[in-house]
């Protein structure tokens, strides 16, 4: 278990590169784990070509909701808007290479979720999206 | 005076440790578990386990009704328990005890019986700011299905409740005043003999969730002169399944039936039923019967030990617990002085939320809560997502304060 804080994810946490806000953006989405109080919107600018020109997120929480929202959204740039609604929650496990049980899971998905609604322009996240 | 437990009235704690076969197990290889979590659930003694085992082993049968020895001596079992806790909180009869599964159950039954039947819309509920989800929830359903309007007496900065704004408030002229004993997230112990007597006053009944302060400190209900009051046996040593609502006479009396079944009834015909008499009015169904027996051994055994005895030593750690807390540079602690508290020590870690430290805990074997501990309306007071709760029982050491603390500095390198 102590690898779950490995040095990528404290690093990541601390020291986020996707942290910020984007005003005017093509896509917004947040939403809250209510159970930990974790917070994560994400921010979106597309290209005319349906790519992520560029992404950021902001919130608040714990290491592993903050650090894999900053992975998720580095691993997003340039993607086509198709291929993140093909994102699953193993790709986000992948890029934080750690295992989770099942309370610590909400917390890393948590953005991927936020990412998925925003991107299907939903009015609400589901946990459907993750599964 | 001592018992077999304490020595010059101190508890001996390596004693009772021995009780809880739990205590022994090793979460890791080489990290025996320190269990700060009692305010969430108690661990269990070998006699209350043993207790159970037993009655599955040998008197195994459905209560009441039967004529066999073995539904006999279930029924015997049963309706001791309840005579234990009367005995236990000072009820005047056994009768006036009711069990349903825990304290939420017990809040709503009293919320669903005689709060539907003596409430009406714009009556004016008074809560508190730190009440548990339990004493919230039913009464903002009551809030929105008949129109009763909810009052909160507002927590200080310094954790207790503003019992001025209380006075005021009574000037509504309220029909009930619910609030809890002993917050299980700011530790801290209510007036509530004061509370009660100022609601008797203004004419309002009265309940207490006393779901953190029976497990932790010697409570009286006809000294309090309560109306209404409710606990949880898993936070107490006994099994999960069971709880009590302690109502007057007089008013558990006059109270319509909550849940309708089997056991609740004197008569039923296919289009009326006539109910049973208090306890059994309120016990709809088949109850939690093994989880009574071991709640009865439960209450033996706190009492045993002496509920004195247990708030003093409790007292003892959780002044030593904010000694060490509040040394450690960046962490935040919340409620009362420990003057004023039983043993729940909530803090925040500057910058590194409550499931991180939580979580880096348990590597070295310990076991606090993080979270909004079900008092989500508390933690927005105080503008936080959520806290980290280490809560202590009979069975904790000084020396487990000492681990947590240095548990809390490893998850400070961690973070850098």
């Amino acid at each position: 278990m102590d690898d779950l804080y490995r040095e990528l994810i404290i690093d990541r946490y601390k020291n986020p590169l996707y942290r910020g806000v984007l005003e005017p953006n093509d896509i917004s989405f947040e939403d809250d784990n209510t159970l930990c109080g974790d917070h994560i919107r994400i921010d979106i600018l597309v290209n005319s070509d349906d790519r992520v020109k560029e992404a950021v997120f902001n919130g608040h929480g714990c290491a592993i909701s903050q650090a894999s929202a900053d992975l998720l959204v580095e691993s997003i740039q340039g993607m086509t808007l198709d291929e993140v609604k093909q994102l699953t929650k193993d790709d986000v496990l992948d890029l934080l290479g750690i295992e989770l049980g099942p309370v610590r899971l909400k917390c890393a998905l948590l953005s991927l979720k936020v990412l998925k609604a925003g991107v299907y322009g939903l009015g609400e996240a589901s946990d459907d999206l993750v599964e | 005076m001592g018992t077999p437990y304490t020595t010059d009235s101190k508890l001996d704690v390596a004693r009772i440790r021995k009780d809880f076969p739990i205590l022994e197990r090793e979460v890791r290889p080489g990290f025996p578990l320190i269990y700060l979590d009692s305010t969430a659930t108690s661990q269990k003694p070998l006699v209350v386990i043993q207790a159970m085992n037993e009655f599955y082993l040998r008197s195994n049968a459905n209560i009441h009704r039967g004529i066999h020895t073995l539904a006999e001596e279930a029924t015997a079992s049963y309706e001791a328990t309840r005579q234990k806790v009367a005995e236990l909180i000072n009820s005047p009869t056994a009768r006036q005890i009711i069990f349903t599964r825990n304290t939420t159950e017990a809040i709503n039954l009293v919320a669903y019986t005689w709060g539907r039947v003596n409430l009406d819309a714009g009556d004016v509920v008074i809560l508190t700011e730190m009440e548990h989800h339990s004493n919230l929830v039913p009464w903002q359903i009551l809030a929105a299905e008949g129109g009763i309007r909810l009052e909160f007496i507002p927590v200080t900065e310094t954790g207790l409740l503003d019992l001025d704004i209380y006075r005021q408030l009574l000037s509504l002229e309220p029909k009930l005043v619910a609030f809890t004993q002993m917050s299980n997230v700011l530790g801290a112990i209510n007036p509530a003999q004061e509370i009660i007597h100022l609601a008797h006053q203004a004419g309002a009944r009265t309940l207490v969730d006393a779901a953190q302060s029976v497990p932790h400190l010697p409570v009286d209900v006809q000294a309090l002169d309560v109306d209404f009051l409710a606990f949880s046996a898993h936070k107490m040593c006994g099994p999960s399944g069971i709880g009590v609502l302690y109502g007057k006479e007089a008013l558990l009396d006059e109270m319509p039936p909550f849940l309708g079944g089997g056991d609740m009834i004197k008569r039923v015909h296919l289009r009326s039923f006539e109910t049973d008499e208090i306890p059994h009015k309120f016990e709809a169904g088949t109850p939690a019967i093994a989880e009574a027996v071991g709640f009865g051994a439960a209450i033996d055994y706190l009492s045993v030990i002496g509920m004195d005895a247990i708030e003093s030593h409790e007292h003892d750690i959780i002044d030593y617990a904010q000694e060490r807390l509040v040394e450690i540079p960046g962490v935040r602690t919340f409620g009362p002085d420990a003057a004023y508290k039983g043993g729940v020590a909530s803090f925040t870690l500057d910058g590194i939320h409550p499931h991180d430290v939580s979580q880096i805990l348990d590597t070295d074997g310990i076991a606090v809560r993080a979270g909004h501990h079900c008092a989500m309306p508390l933690h927005e007071k105080f503008n936080l997502p959520a806290t980290t709760r280490a809560s202590f029982y009979l069975y904790n050491l000084k020396d487990e304060v000492d681990r947590l603390v240095e548990g809390i500095y490893k998850v400070k390198t961690i973070f850098g």
